[in-house]
């Protein structure tokens, strides 16, 4: 038997070492960037890069645990709200209080996990957006940050944060231009940790198990996946990077208020808009989708009204058309995956090219 | 504080949200469809009565007549046209498609109407009110309350008593057997959405009536007749009456021990049923 015999699992494909190629070189390009980058440009990709953090996180729920969650703004405005509450009632760099905000998201996690995963479909959706309701109802009652109305992050904390000193000597900017590059750096590492951590899980056996749950409950679990396990990990997993992508949009912003920071439209409305336009349970139909909204939101957004009209006819008609998104159509015409999770054989008498003749 | 005065209020605000729900609950009950638009559909019916006021001078009880057969065929056409194509196991395409929906009703109306508040005047109905010795009820409520009660026994006569409900139960419990029985499901649902919107026009008329809106409050309204068709139980309307009923007092209740606690009071009771219940108080079929 030559070793040309011996079977391998693959998932590794050309398309994707060439899209791994690619992004190190984008991600490389992406660190440089505020070096010769206006500041409106580094807004606009922090808006890009946090929004596409929520979105994965919400297609890791929905389209790999088949958990439809309309409450993620739970977790966003917890996550701002906790790194406030860090920042000013404790006196804690804004950017260490990042992790509070991760955790705060997860602390109440647990709870509305017991609570949802006995509900399922429609009633999960709803169960979840009343929860956030709840959450963000309880927090405008928290007069120490400013109640219903909201406030904002004192001088001393958003001038003086962790490397904000250095940025400005670095670039030589102004403090309010170093903390946009501080928060687009963060928002970076966040997107690129969240991105290769999500697809780090899916080619694991979790993954695996996770992706048989998705495509046949029953019949996974009569493989003996443990579905509810899986459920408990991709929830709080979503929760835990919500709350500090929720944190990063704040800590940027410099201002919060309940009602903006448990907004069901900006954090899931239009997240789940983003998964659905670019397709869910694939990494690439966020990111597609995230683009898309983005490009439509740059052209239309002088058309104030009309501009929300558009993206919901848009969304209206990508559904009825392709149901599985822009990139589920494309992949399903080309068999492109730039992040393969597909297990293939390979190797052995498969491989045509090393058989013996 | 007088309890039954806060009790009885109560009750009278969870025949409102009855009101909003009863539709949803029953396109719900039979085809499982979570509306996202239901709430901007209930505001498209409150401008499109006051539209029928304004040009006509009518009575907003006529206008609403009107505006029926309007809003029943805008239901059957939107279930034929786009909600049937999206109906499946899966929630998420008829979730999208409705929040897309919901945000273009939104802007529509923003552009046709825009961003005043506005009220259907009902004249010395408004301030009317019953003195009953231990309370005194406003008649608005009232009526609203008699109308939640008034449709829920019209839509359950529809659904036990005729050949139509009889297509509709057996759609509900299962739309493959049904459509072997030579019952076209898709036709079913495209009826029983037109019912649902003619049941949203008189939910429509009472919140136009009731106080001011404009058109983004769609949303607010929606996660009540959520909250009234979930406790209920799927498939049942009196359910859904009890469901509002619970919203009501809970909200009543928690704003007499302190205002700011009304909405959360509403909401928490609803995550105690639901803690207890997992399908609702009266569920009639099965998910």
């Amino acid at each position: 038997m030559g070793a040309g015999k011996t079977y391998r699992v693959e998932t590794r494909t050309t398309a994707s070492t060439v899209a791994g190629v690619g992004a190190v070189g984008l991600i490389v390009v992406a660190v440089a960037l505020p070096a010769f980058a206006g500041r409106g440009l580094i807004q606009d990709l922090f808006f890009i890069l946090t929004m596409l953090v929520l979105a994965q996180f919400w297609n890791l729920l929905a389209g790999y645990g088949g958990l439809v969650s309309v409450g993620q703004q739970a977790f966003v405005g917890l996550g701002g709200h906790a790194m406030f509450g860090a920042a000013i009632l404790c006196g804690w760099d804004p950017v260490a209080a990042l992790v509070l905000s991760g955790v705060a998201a997860l602390l109440v996690a647990i709870p509305t996990a017991f609570f949802a995963f006995r509900l399922a479909g429609a009633y999960f959706a709803t169960g979840t957006w009343v929860v956030a309701e709840v959450v963000r109802l309880s927090v405008a009652q928290w007069k120490a940050l400013g109640g219903g109305t909201g406030i904002s992050l004192p001088r001393e904390a958003s001038g003086e944060m962790l490397g904000q000193a250095a940025i400005e000597a670095l670039f030589g900017v102004r403090s309010a231009a170093a903390r946009d590059i501080l928060a687009y750096w963060l928002a970076l590492a966040l997107c690129v940790a969240t991105i290769g951590g999500i697809y780090w899980l899916l080619r694991t056996r979790r993954g695996l198990a996770l992706a048989a749950v998705r495509d046949n409950a029953p019949a996974a679990r009569a493989v003996g996946v443990d579905a509810g396990a899986m459920k408990w990990v991709v929830f709080l997993t979503s929760a835990f990077g919500t709350g500090i992508a929720g944190g990063l949009i704040y800590l940027q912003k410099g201002r919060i208020s309940p009602d903006a920071a448990f907004a069901v439209t900006d954090w899931t409305a239009y997240v789940i808009f983003i998964g659905g336009i670019g397709g869910i349970g694939t990494i690439e139909g966020p990111i597609i989708g995230m683009l898309v909204f983005f490009l439509l939101q740059s052209l239309l957004a002088d058309f104030g009204s009309w501009y929300l009209m558009a993206l919901g006819l848009i969304g209206i008609a990508i559904m009825l058309l392709a149901p599985r998104g822009l990139w589920g159509l494309f992949s399903d015409r080309t068999g492109l995956h730039v992040f393969p999770i597909r297990r293939r054989l390979a190797g052995g008498k498969l491989d045509a090219t090393k058989r013996e003749e | 504080m007088n309890w039954i005065d806060t009790i009885a209020q109560g009750v009278l605000l969870g025949g409102l949200y009855a009101l909003f729900a009863a539709g949803l609950s029953l396109v719900f009950g039979i085809m499982r469809l979570v509306n996202l638009a239901h709430g901007d559909l209930i505001v498209m019916g409150a401008y499109l009565i006051l539209l029928v006021v304004s040009l006509t001078g009518m009575n907003p009880f006529l206008a609403a007549m009107v505006a029926m057969p309007v809003m029943f065929a805008l239901g059957w056409g939107l279930q034929r046209v786009v909600l049937n194509r999206v109906l499946g196991p899966d929630i998420l395409p008829p979730l999208l498609v409705t929040f897309g929906l919901s945000i273009v009703l939104q802007n529509v109306l923003l552009q046709g109407f825009s961003a005043d508040s506005r009220r259907v005047g009902a004249g010395a109905l408004e301030t009317a009110s019953v003195d009953l010795g231990v309370v005194t009820l406003g008649v608005m409520p009232l009526l609203t309350f008699a109308s939640a009660v008034g449709v829920i026994v019209a839509l359950n006569w529809v659904f036990y008593r005729t050949s139509l409900g009889r297509a509709f139960r057996a759609t509900s419990d299962d739309p493959v057997t049904a459509s072997l029985m030579g019952i076209r499901p898709q036709g079913i649902f495209a009826v029983a959405t037109g019912i649902a919107l003619v049941v949203v026009t008189i939910a429509a008329l009472y919140l136009g009536m009731r106080a001011n809106f404009d058109p983004t409050i769609g949303p607010a309204r929606l996660i009540y007749a959520f909250e009234a068709v979930i406790i209920g139980g799927l498939g049942s309307l009196w359910g859904t009456l009890a469901g509002g009923m619970i919203i009501g007092v809970a909200q009543t209740v928690g704003a007499a021990i302190n205002p700011e606690w009304q909405i959360l009071a509403g909401h928490v009771a609803f995550l105690v049923v639901l803690l207890i219940r997992p399908r609702g108080l009266f569920p009639r079929a099965f998910d």
